[in-house]
């Protein structure tokens, strides 16, 4: 029956604030994106500018791949606020857009950002914002204004001011492995431990709220499903049954986890509910059952079986019933998950060149391959649907990678220490 | 049976106990034994310091003992010195191979009854960890099968999986993958 629930306080998430990335490597299109002018904010206060927003945004609007932002030692000027654009400046370099702004000291750990948006041809104001923050926050206000700039001018919200998890192995010359199960912005700045453990951990999920992390961990010498708070640091094992217990899922009102457990003897997959822990059965059969994932609108679940003889995706009514085959095309078709908006899946894929990720589209019922390497795992879309995360590898070591939905730019986070892999990209409430 | 011959009954049946004990219920029982057994010292007038001087035991048992290790041949004994059950690509099928291995170490779970063996599953780095973590417990299960087949009792075997998170080699390549493919025999009690 149901087992016991232990409630640990671990390790505090410890900040470690931007020492995580080294260096992020944009591999872009041929096709050019938007060009854009994000002019050096104006800093007024005591000492350097606690941050530098032009290239928090700069950095966000590049990766993306829709947007070319141009290099300031072509800048003629640099203005900061909307009387001292001269358009003809900006007209030259053939930016579409222009960002200008302020950042100004207000107070102990007090700053004010002011931020417009400027289309160059109509010579207008698009949007304009000011906030007051700390320290802490500014480059969240960064990835903020990215988000906007992004919705302003291609009609889709930025994911930039969102947060990923991952999984980091490193090696110690006195424990040996250890592997740390981490959260950081989408770039890879302001990562924090929340678990840090001499066994595997893999599959951390993100609650819709953002509040919440579900991963699996090998600490008690077998698989087993926790739950972790991401502010508190609180955890607790929801799933410790005879066997796997693994590939955690949340539904999209995050009431309930979707999960694979071997408790009947193989692997299948099951509905539990948060609240009352009840179970439900939702595959039988004798084969591999594993890794499911929910339809945005919650009435379906995909997943992984190899009832077919190969691993492909089937789909199957969240509230059980009889499945049916998604993926014909290609020997290894896994890990999948649901777009945004429900029209695509996104997996791991294998047409004979190696593991790749690809976008299986309902519609057309094809697979269109997105990455080019070898070992490419673990895929999910940003909360925008715009860039697939993935893990890796680069030069013998597992890093993250995003790649635009359609394939066209991608960029390699290069973290500084250990394998990172296992990504997983946050929903965008925080 | 006088009480003397009793008490020494019990002693003797206790220092039995104690040496062959393995499982709780048995410890337990030589714990009683063993105390049962200083009782009887004490009632036959025995100093228990008394015992530290010894006495000879002659070897008269190993001789025998290797003559029939002899006898059983190399080869069963090559065979339990292969502790680890290697499989093709996505497959939990048992080689013939190994099928030999195994019935070794079926054998020898049969005449060490108090042994007990954990089947840790692997599987190589290629494809998604949770299918990996499922195939390492399919192979894991594959091993424990045929075990049983040849007569181990379930309750002497346990399985894990640990996917692809504990290779055995660390390259990206046929040979790295062929050496992780695999499951585990590990003894213990």
């Amino acid at each position: 029956m149901w087992s016991r629930v232990l409630i640990t306080v671990i390790l505090l998430a410890v900040a470690s604030p931007a020492r995580a990335v080294l260096t992020i490597e944009i591999n872009k299109g041929i096709e050019a994106g938007i060009p854009i002018a994000v002019v050096p904010f104006q800093w007024s206060g005591e000492g350097v500018q606690p941050a530098n927003l032009r290239e928090v945004i700069s950095l966000d609007l590049n990766r993306s791949g829709r947007f070319e932002s141009l290099p300031k030692r072509d800048f003629l000027s640099r203005p900061h606020s909307l009387t001292e654009i001269r358009f003809k400046d900006w007209r030259l370099l053939k930016a579409e857009a222009l960002v200008i702004g302020k950042l100004r000291s207000i107070g102990p750990d007090q700053f004010e950002v002011r931020f417009r948006l400027i289309d160059v041809f109509k010579q207008k104001q698009m949007v304009g914002y000011v906030w007051k923050v700390s320290r802490s926050k500014l480059r969240s206000i960064g990835h903020k204004i990215a988000d906007i700039i992004h919705k302003e001018l291609t009609g889709l919200r930025g994911a930039f001011d969102t947060r990923i998890a991952y999984i980091t192995v490193v090696k110690t010359p006195s424990q040996g492995l250890r592997y740390l199960l981490q959260i950081a912005d989408s770039d890879g700045f302001n990562e924090k431990t929340m678990l840090d453990s001499n066994e595997p951990i893999l599959s951390p999920s993100w609650s819709p709220d953002g509040r919440i992390l579900a991963y699996v961990s090998f600490e008690g010498g077998r698989s087993t499903v926790w739950l972790q708070n991401i502010k508190s640091g609180k955890r607790a094992e929801i799933a410790s049954f005879e066997g796997i217990n693994s590939a955690p899922a949340w539904s999209p009102n995050g009431k309930k986890l979707a999960m694979t457990l071997s408790r009947d003897g193989n692997p299948e997959v099951y509905v539990m509910t948060i609240l009352g822990k009840k179970l439900q059965r939702i595959t039988r059969h004798t084969a591999i059952d594993t890794e499911p994932a929910w339809s945005p609108d919650g009435r379906y679940l995909v997943f992984t079986s190899d009832r077919g003889g190969k691993p492909q995706i089937y789909r199957v009514l969240a509230s059980g019933g009889r499945p049916e085959r998604i993926t014909f095309q290609g020997k290894y078709n896994a890990g999948a998950s649901y777009s945004p908006d429900g029209s695509q899946l996104v997996l791991v894929t294998n047409q004979g060149k190696g593991y790749r990720i690809a976008i299986y589209d309902f519609a057309s019922r094809s697979i269109m391959e997105l990455t080019r390497s070898q070992l490419d795992e673990s895929p999910s879309f940003a909360p925008n649907g715009g860039m697939v995360l993935y893990a890796t590898d680069s030069q013998n070591r597992g890093v993250l990678s995003a790649v635009s939905a359609d394939g066209r730019v991608s960029n390699l986070l290069k973290f500084r220490e250990g394998d990172v892999r296992e990504p997983d990209w946050a929903p965008y409430n925080r | 049976m006088s009480l003397k011959t009793k008490l020494i009954l019990v002693a003797l049946f206790g220092l039995v106990l104690a040496g062959c004990s393995t499982t709780e219920e048995e410890i337990n029982a030589a714990e009683v034994a063993d105390t049962a057994a200083e009782a009887g010292a004490t009632a036959l007038g025995v100093e228990s310091k008394e015992g530290t001087i010894g006495e000879v035991l002659e070897d008269d048992e190993t001789a025998d003992a290797a003559s029939e290790d002899a006898a059983e041949g190399q080869a069963g004994e090559d065979l339990l010195a292969l502790r680890v059950i290697y499989f093709e690509y996505d497959s939990a099928d048992i080689t013939a191979e190994s099928q030999a291995i195994l019935e070794a170490h079926a054998s020898n779970l049969i005449i060490n009854p108090g042994i007990r063996l954990t089947l840790e599953g692997h599987a190589d780095e290629r494809g998604t960890r949770e299918y990996n973590l499922a195939l390492g417990e399919r192979r894991a299960k594959s091993v424990s099968r045929v075990l049983q087949v040849l007569g181990v009792g379930e309750g002497t075997i346990q399985t894990v999986s640990y996917g692809e998170e504990r290779p055995a080699a660390l390259g990206h390549d046929d040979s790295a993958w062929g050496m992780n493919r695999r499951v585990e025999l590990l003894y213990g009690n």
